[in-house]
């Protein structure tokens, strides 16, 4: 190798740990500080140092055994945020996987306009459609039920859901249908024989996907629902700042620990949701 | 099975939809269809045709009109699309190229670079909001350590804290962006890249003539997706500053729950339909793009 292109070659590897360095602290800074939060004694937090002198993990055993009055529902509200992300994704996933059915394999007249319609929920704003949503629970005597939550996020996760699914499902060879069809098979053992197992990486995409989306949710959480022993933690968190005492380090301990399943779950099934997710955005 | 029994079969089908005027398949179709269906109309349809009909009234836009936080919202709503959204489409776009190389530590660095966009908002951006405050905060203890001086009160200057909301949004959606850059780039056939090679064009003509031109598509498609729903961004604002000081820094996405909360559905939906000529034309053009 000439000097000349040694000299080019450091320099493009300087130049790329230039870019790496600050993206690093970048994204890792609010997490660092909020991990750094957990680990600190009441007084310690605020010091400013980057590694606490004594850290400790009596804030994790605080929130654990819900000691303080901010976090009497702890396991509770943990618990209905599993709730309604476990349902989100199942009515997801039933609801999505079934309209793309419709719409790709059985070429339903008018699909394409279901399609359309879909896409157009997609485009809504979210903080827009809360405003009537709210509205609407409402009427629906839904207010403060887990169901509300659900459905709200169904709602807004499905649209997605049928666009990423009916692409997929495009890629299946229509000879497939055509010879089960030959074989007698009706729409149904379509579905459920060929349809379902073959569209197994995609679902598990979409089901990661409606999971993710409802457990983070804070919007739709803290409007639809309010009594302590209904809401979801997020909100349970959101409530610790209209509080003048608020006790920050348990807030930080709490919503480190909230974080840890999503991140867990999103690299778990990493493989699936890049391949899957960006499929649908990439066409464009 | 015989040729026979397909056609008893066949008619035997026909005859028990044909009533409705439907083949088999469409009556399954039909069928497959209805949860979606049904969801919305119950969640989409009928909450957002109710809430035009609240909307009605044109008093209600006089009344709005007349709310000096309006004006300032929907300036607040612009300046956050134009500079946030085209500020982190241009880093999402450098960064897939960075993320392209085939390095161990740039792999290591991608897993944990979409961590901002796996985890919740709301203990983040949290502790963002922590990072800030005026006394306790580790960025006015480091401004002290170093100066003997107090920092700035961030969150209490409607600028700034506009700024920050912008960061923290950058900060939760670059993540997604870049992937989704990065896939188109992985897209693009590395043949262009070789031929180009052996032409000697540098990295700036690799990018202005190859790269750009197979991506230029997706990334408007992105920018214009990434707007519309950014127009929809409560989580940054709010938890953030909440829109203070004064509501000075509410967009659109949180004016909207800040009526509802102060129980003025009607200026709410007044202030959604305002936001409609915004993103309409953008729905539209996406629209046109994604229902080939």
């Amino acid at each position: 190798m000439s000097p000349r292109r040694l000299l080019k070659n450091i320099g493009f590897e300087a130049g790329l740990l230039l870019i790496g360095i600050p993206v690093l602290l970048w994204t890792l800074i609010p997490i660092y500080h909020m991990f750094l939060f957990a680990i600190s004694p009441k007084d310690a937090a605020f010091s400013g140092q980057l590694w606490p002198t004594h850290p400790t993990l009596r804030n994790f055993e605080t929130v654990l055994s819900q000691k303080h009055h901010f976090l009497n529902h702890f396991w509770l509200q943990m618990f209905n945020s599993l709730v309604i992300s476990v349902g989100t994704a199942a009515i997801t996933l039933f609801v999505a996987t079934a309209a793309a059915f419709a719409i790709s394999r059985l070429r339903m007249k008018g699909g394409r306009m279901v399609m359309n319609l879909a896409l157009l929920t997609y485009f809504i704003p979210a903080a827009f459609l809360a405003v009537p949503m709210y509205k609407t629970m409402g009427m629906y005597g839904l207010l403060n039920n887990d169901w509300a939550l659900v459905l709200a996020m169904a709602t807004i996760a499905s649209p997605y859901a049928i666009w990423i699914l009916r692409q997929a499902s495009d890629k299946l060879p229509v000879e497939l249908d055509e010879a089960a069809m030959i074989d007698g098979a009706s729409p149904f053992q379509l579905f459920r024989m060929i349809y379902l197992p073959l569209m197994v990486p995609s679902l598990i995409a979409v089901g990661t996907y409606a999971l993710l989306l409802a457990w983070n949710e804070y919007l739709y959480a803290f409007l639809l629902l309010s009594k302590n022993t209904a809401i979801t933690l997020p909100v349970a968190l959101g409530n610790f700042l209209s509080a003048d005492d608020s006790p920050w380090e348990l807030l930080m301990t709490a919503g480190f620990l909230y974080a840890l399943p999503p991140a867990a779950i999103y690299y778990a099934f990493r493989r699936y949701m890049s391949s899957g997710l960006t499929a649908g955005a990439v066409k464009g | 099975m015989t040729a026979t029994t397909i056609d008893t079969a066949a008619r035997r089908e026909k005859s028990r939809w044909a009533g409705f005027g439907l083949s088999e398949r469409q009556a399954w179709s039909l069928l497959f269809v209805a949860p979606y269906v049904a969801i919305f109309v119950g969640f989409v349809l009928f909450p957002v045709g109710y809430s035009f009909w609240l909307a009605r009234s044109p008093q209600l836009y006089v009344e709005l009109a007349a709310d000096p936080i309006f004006l300032r919202t929907v300036v607040n709503t612009f300046v956050f699309l134009v500079v946030a959204i085209n500020l982190k489409m241009a880093l999402a776009l450098f960064l897939s190229g960075f993320f392209l190389q085939k390095r161990w530590w740039v792999k290591v660095l991608a897993v944990l670079f979409v961590l901002p966009w796996a985890v919740p908002s709301i203990p983040t951006i949290l502790s963002v909001r922590f990072m800030l405050n005026p006394e306790w905060g580790v960025i006015n203890q480091l401004i002290f350590s170093l100066t003997a001086e107090d920092g700035p009160n961030w969150l209490n200057d409607p600028a700034l804290a506009l700024t920050f909301s912008m960061l923290v949004h950058i900060w939760k959606s670059l993540p997604f962006w870049t992937l989704i850059l990065l896939a188109g780039r992985l897209g693009i056939p590395g043949e262009l890249y070789e031929a180009a090679s052996v032409d000697g064009a540098g990295a700036w003509h690799r990018f202005r003539y190859i790269t750009w031109p197979s991506m230029s598509t997706l990334y408007v498609t992105c920018t214009l997706l990434s707007m519309i729903f950014t127009v929809g961004d409560f989580n940054s604002v709010y938890l953030l500053t909440g829109g203070g000081p004064a509501d000075l820094t509410h967009v659109l996405a949180t004016l909207g729950i800040r009526y509802l909360r102060l129980d003025q559905v009607g200026l709410a939906m007044a202030s959604i339909v305002c936001a409609l000529p915004l993103i309409l034309p953008l729905v539209y053009f996406m629209m046109k793009r994604l229902s080939r």
